[in-house]
């Protein structure tokens, strides 16, 4: 097969399926991974003492478990104690654990940035903790932590391609599987990198066009 | 307890993973170096061409999944090439490709953060441009890149694991052959994941220590760590 047949007959259909897949994975993740990151950031932060170790143990073991065996535990490990998810969820709640974990450090720091004093002025004005925390604090905060977020984000497309190694058919897969049955390696990978790269550059132009929108002017959001 | 016995019986195969993976952690590593430094080196002094040759190089390999880099080169590019080098060799040339992306960076960020005036200076005392680079420019640059350079371990072994992919002896292989092999499942993945945690911190605590070596007192070197 020629390779200009192999591409537009095979390869485009099968890429544009999988480019599907790979959506469908990054966008159930993010919202749930920035929630779970920021109650992690706020459980560290403002936490007592258990909840905040609790916390950093879970950061500790979500940063340091390499994503892959992650992926592996919830989709061939927890059958073993009963528990069958299938191939999409499981990498959509292994995405969502891993995702949390490296949210969470740049939400605290931004969170940390915040004064104090302006946690005091809230109570002062008669607020709770949580009103101050929800009105004041995470308002600032989420703007400052959105270059960190953003970067993670697209880390998250990049690394949604592991989803392939528990049999997750998305962009990577696709390529793979055409690649094997038509013995057209370089043409496929080049393919489906190209598909990357354009999903990896368009979304760092839509973060930078978003970072723009929710700055405030004079809030020093740009660094 | 079974696992125990397991883990004891199976222990020197791990052993072997665990080398394997700092193997490709550190060869990366130090491939990354070899190769970002120059890159960042090009990105500030270079003429416009080899600029935007740099550029090219690191929005390819950053934009890029390391699962795929793998298969590319694995499948595609050295076979193409007529060159037939073991996964390792394969696994540990593309994480340092990528590595050497990343770390340029870093070390862009460091070279750009050495005050201006310091190669005037040094130009003046009748160096040379390449003179100053070498002698004024990247001794204070490395400092300052080492804290965020030294962020790229734990990334590094984490991706190290995708090597499983093309087969790779590592660590994460050689857990999935002896689940396959055991049929104990959870135990073992728990514990090569408790061991990777381990490397990780571990290799953290070793670079920390090597980092307060290298500071010179009053030189503000040291960072505020992410």
């Amino acid at each position: 097969m020629d390779p200009i047949t192999f591409l537009t007959q095979i390869l485009a259909p099968a890429l544009w399926k999988g480019l599907i897949v790979t959506v469908a994975l990054v966008v159930l993740t993010a919202p749930f991974g920035l929630l779970l990151g920021t109650g992690l950031a706020l459980g560290r932060q403002y936490g007592g003492r258990a909840l905040s170790t609790a916390c950093s143990g879970y950061i500790v073991f979500f940063k340091g478990c390499p994503l892959l065996l992650l992926l592996f535990i919830l989709y061939f490990g927890l059958p073993s104690l009963g528990l069958t998810l299938p191939a999409f969820t499981a990498a959509v709640i292994g995405f969502i654990l891993c995702n949390a974990a490296y949210n969470s450090e740049y939400i605290q720091g931004a969170v940390a940035s915040i004064k104090d004093g302006q946690m005091t002025a809230a109570q002062a004005l008669g607020m709770t903790r949580a009103q101050a925390i929800k009105s004041i604090i995470l308002p600032q905060a989420m703007r400052r932590a959105i270059p960190g977020l953003s970067n993670e984000f697209i880390y998250l497309i990049k690394y949604s391609s592991l989803a392939y190694m528990i049999t997750v058919v998305e962009l990577t897969g696709a390529a793979k599987i055409a690649a094997t049955r038509y013995f057209m390696f370089n043409e496929s990978f080049f393919a489906v990198g190209i598909v990357y790269l354009a999903l990896v550059t368009l979304t760092t132009y839509a973060v930078g066009r978003l970072e723009q929108r929710v700055a405030i002017p004079g809030m020093g959001v740009k660094t | 307890m079974e696992i125990l016995s397991v883990l004891l019986e199976w222990g020197p195969y791990l052993l072997g993973g665990i080398a394997i993976t700092l193997g490709l952690t550190i060869s990366a590593l130090a491939l990354g170096f070899c190769l970002g430094l120059p890159l960042a080196l090009g990105q500030v002094y270079g003429s416009r061409p080899v600029r935007s040759l740099i550029a090219v190089y690191v929005w390819f390999f950053r934009g890029l999944p390391t699962l795929i880099l793998l298969f590319l080169f694995y499948f595609g590019v050295f076979p193409a090439l007529g060159l037939d080098f073991s996964a390792f060799v394969i696994g540990a040339t593309v994480l340092g490709l990528r590595g050497a992306a990343y770390q340029s960076q870093i070390f862009r960020a460091g070279i750009q953060s050495v005050a201006e005036g310091q190669m005037t200076a040094a130009l003046s005392l009748g160096m040379t441009r390449w003179e100053a680079v070498q002698c004024i420019i990247i001794p204070q640059a490395l400092r300052i890149s080492l804290p965020g350079w030294s962020n790229e371990y734990p990334e590094l072994l984490t991706d190290s694991a995708v090597c499983y992919a093309i087969g790779v002896a590592e660590l994460m292989t050689r857990t999935s052959q002896i689940v396959s092999v055991t049929y104990m499942t959870m135990p073992i993945y728990i514990a090569c994941a408790l061991i990777f945690i381990a490397l990780n911190y571990g290799g953290m605590r070793v670079i920390r220590k090597a980092e307060e070596r290298f500071a010179i007192p009053g030189f503000g070197g040291k960072a505020v760590q992410p």
